[in-house]
């Protein structure tokens, strides 16, 4: 059995009834929270953009913890190191585009 | 009735040029040719079990390269048609419409179709074998990723004779990609067949990514791993950041010509020129993946024949580590011209070249690895040696084209198309080769032919300078990129002739290749070895072609070239290592999954580009319960029982052992 084929079996302690059910509360809650923002029309303009990246990025974060087990895993923490590299270059794009973008509001 | 079926024929089949008719008459021929053979030698049966299921890395390696093959084929035969075109001024070949599709669909097709398949077969041949493991990470997902590709590869080469093809260049800038100016399908084949090839690229990033991180044979450290494995890292590394990137992009242009969105159009507020800027976000680390994996190719056969330990390993892996990072840093040198500012510009120029200088520190390495090395030149080391000066030439003009105000000058001029072919034939495409050339007799057993893969060589090396030296003068002499024709007046004639002159030896040096592979598949010489080059890597210590499960008992590695070691330590008169007990071996099953599910995106795509949401619905669907399908199948492995190894292993390894 030492050959195993895939390397995903090697830890197998992936969470808790409890942990899921937190997470799955979580991430309804962080779902429910826009929908009504924009169904309703509570808020308009920036401060509904604003609710809305909010829970999304909150949502990424519930995700990552209580579904992805990012906090268990052992080292060399490479999903750790993927998930810091992915948003340094999520940052270039972002900051990037706008930065090359500013100058060309042809469109505008 | 009739006459319904008539004008849906004639809007949905592209009609009217004798060259298309030709080949619609060439595809119904072949495809009839294969199903007869196939039938009449009985073989469907076989061809289901052994490739179009098959899971074995090796296989799907194999299936990656006959297609980049048959994709160089049709890609080379579109440059041959736009260089006869521009061989004299004023000709009439090919009409402006069909010029721009034919340029469109090379670009594509060379890039996404062959380039990629090509560098995803070498890593599937060799980086499992490298590294001393019996599969990739994820084999279903591996079979699968081939699959989509190919799904997507036929959807874009069906644009051809159905619907007509894509002309807004090979990364389809709007406006002119919009629904507006584009109102045909040739835009949607385009999307389609590049998103359905793009999810399979990035799950073999994924894929090779764990691979080399979590099966590396006991004892290989990172820093014991072969070069190889090192630049698939390093190029699945900017697949799995930039990928996204292409994907995201291409769905938004998808929104805009199908939904009535404005991300990209010049009225309700959208901007055409964030689309190339973002299309280059993911284009610029595109042309380091692909370059990358030659690096590594080259720096294993550059030790190989010079019989030398690579010289400065540990630069040579931050050098393309620190490639891969920096690729996402430069990308605005594509759009200079765009008027982003003086801050803007500086910066990225900077950025660019300091690409230049891990690159630099690669050449030197290999220099120095051959310096008072033993070195021979068969044919892998051959392409090595062409490489150099060619990729060399072709950094340099890259760097003169990163000085932003000399490439208000140069840009989209003749100037470029001469530096990015230098650097894709003279780094992908040579590296490609070397390492096809370099690890074919460990695929099939026999070495291929020396003496017409000189001539291969020297034709593509020849053909190469004749045909690309030329444009950048031609740059400078003011031809614009993707001109139909020119007048007499221009004082172009000449070296446009000499450089058709180059396109045509290149496409001999193809039949010189596709000869030498026939020549040598029927004056089959086998080696007996399993190490015909005298490797240094763990690849060579197994018999050719490898068994299912490469390693009959898992190498211990000790060294950072092994398997050379391990033959000095035999000659000093060690003994070789006591035979470790044979146990069980757990493989992965085949299954039929992958191509159906490829099938389904197939209809998919095809529904999406001609909205007709009948075809394209039941495709999700079959896609949704192929995925359900396989989440429900627990019986996806097996274990070769020792009896059969030991079997197997004595029947390969004959009376030597
Ligand atoms: C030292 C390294 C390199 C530098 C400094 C460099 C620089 C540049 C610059 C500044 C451009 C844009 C020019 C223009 O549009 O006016 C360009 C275009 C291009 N380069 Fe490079 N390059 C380098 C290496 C490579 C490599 C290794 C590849 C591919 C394997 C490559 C492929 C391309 C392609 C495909 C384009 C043109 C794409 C298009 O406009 O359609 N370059 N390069
Ligand atoms: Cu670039």
């Amino acid at each position: 059995m030492q050959h195993d084929m895939s390397p995903s079996h090697a830890d197998k302690n992936h969470g808790s009834l409890k942990s899921y059910t937190i997470g799955f509360v979580f991430s309804i809650l962080l779902t429910i929270i826009p929908i009504t923002v924009v169904m309703s029309g509570w808020l308009a303009g920036k401060a509904s953009a604003i609710i809305l990246m909010v829970t999304a990025v909150l949502q990424l974060v519930v995700q990552l913890i209580f579904f992805m087990h990012l906090r268990e895993e052992k080292k060399p923490r490479y999903n750790l190191l993927t998930l810091i590299l992915g948003l340094i270059i999520l940052l270039v794009i972002v900051i990037g585009s706008m930065w090359i973008m500013m100058y060309n509001m042809v469109a505008l | 009735m009739w006459e319904r079926v008539k004008t849906f024929a004639s809007e949905f089949f592209v009609t009217g040029d004798p060259l298309i008719y030709g080949a619609d008459v060439s595809i119904v021929i072949t495809i009839l040719g294969i199903v007869i053979g196939l039938t009449y030698f009985n073989k469907w049966g076989w061809l289901w079990r052994e490739w179009l299921t098959t899971v074995d890395h090796k296989k799907i390696g194999i299936m990656y390269i006959l297609a980049a093959f048959i994709m160089l084929f049709r890609g080379g035969v579109d440059a041959l048609l736009m260089r006869a075109q521009l061989a004299a001024p004023e000709m009439n070949l090919l009409p402006p419409d069909h010029y721009n599709q034919i340029f469109t669909t090379h670009g594509v097709i060379m890039i996404l179709f062959m380039a990629m398949p090509f560098m995803f077969g070498l890593f599937n041949v060799m980086v499992p074998l490298q590294i001393g493991a019996r599969d990739v990470a994820y084999p279903f997902l591996n079979a699968l990723s081939f699959w989509l590709f190919f799904s997507g590869a036929m959807l874009f080469n069906l644009s051809f004779v159905i619907g007509g093809s894509p002309d807004a260049g090979w990364l389809a800038y709007p406006p002119y990609s919009g629904i507006m100016h584009n109102p045909g399908v040739g835009q949607d084949f385009y999307i389609w067949g590049i998103q359905i090839s793009g999810i399979g690229s990035l799950m073999t990033g994924i894929n090779f990514i764990v691979t080399i991180l979590k099966m590396r044979a006991p004892g290989m450290k990172l820093m014991k791993m072969p070069m190889f494995p090192w630049s698939v890292l390093s190029s699945c590394i900017a697949i799995i950041f930039s990928f996204p990137i292409l994907t995201a992009t291409l769905a938004l242009l998808f929104l805009d010509r199908y939904a009535g969105a404005h991300f990209f159009t010049l009225d309700g507020g959208g901007n055409p020129m964030m689309y190339i800027n973002l299309i280059w976000m993911w284009g610029h680390p595109e042309v380091y993946i692909i370059v990358l994996p030659a690096f590594g190719i080259f720096s294993e056969i550059v030790s190989t024949f010079a019989k030398k330990k690579l010289f400065g390993y540990k630069s040579m892996v931050y050098a393309m580590m620190i490639i891969s990072i920096l690729s996402f840093l430069v990308w605005a040198h594509h759009f200079f011209t765009m008027g982003s500012g003086a801050d803007v510009n500086a910066f990225f120029a900077l950025t660019t070249m300091l690409i230049a200088i891990p690159t630099g520190v690669k050449v030197f390495n290999w220099l120095f690895t051959m310096f008072r090395g033993k070195i021979t030149f068969e044919t892998p080391m051959l392409w090595t040696m062409g490489f150099i000066p060619c990729f060399i030439v072709g950094g340099l003009t890259g760097v003169l084209l990163s000085v932003a105000p000399a490439d208000f000058q140069f840009h989209n001029s003749y100037f470029l198309v001469a530096h990015f072919h230098q650097v894709i034939i003279g780094g992908v495409v040579f590296g490609y080769f070397a390492g096809l050339y370099y690890w074919w007799p460990k695929l099939f057993g026999f070495k291929l032919n020396e003496r017409i893969g000189k001539w291969a060589f020297w034709f593509w090396n020849i053909g190469f300078y004749l045909c690309f030296m030329p444009q950048y003068a031609l740059g400078l002499m003011g031809m614009t990129r993707r001109v139909v024709t020119y007048g007499w007046d221009k004082g172009w004639w000449e070296m446009n002739l000499v450089s058709t002159i180059g396109a045509g030896l290149m496409g001999i040096a193809f039949l010189f290749q596709v000869w030498q592979i026939v020549y040598s598949v029927k004056h089959l010489r086998k080696d007996e070895t399993g190490d015909p080059w005298n490797g240094r890597t763990l690849e060579w210590s197994i018999p050719s072609p490898a068994p299912v499960y490469n390693f009959a008992t898992l190498p211990h590695v000790t060294s950072q070239d092994e398997w050379w070691e391990e033959k000095q330590r035999r000659l000093q008169g060690h003994p070789a290592p006591a035979p470790v007990k044979i146990e069980p071996i757990h493989m992965p099953k085949n299954s039929g999954i992958p191509i159906v599910m490829s099938m389904f995106w197939f209809f998919t795509g095809f529904g999406f580009i001609f909205d007709w949401l009948w075809l394209a619905i039941p495709g999700l669907v079959g896609v949704a319960a192929c995925m359900l399908v396989h989440s429900f199948n627990y019986d996806t492995d097996y274990y070769i029982p020792v009896e059969e190894i030991k079997r197997t292993e004595s029947a390969i390894r004959g009376v030597t052992s």
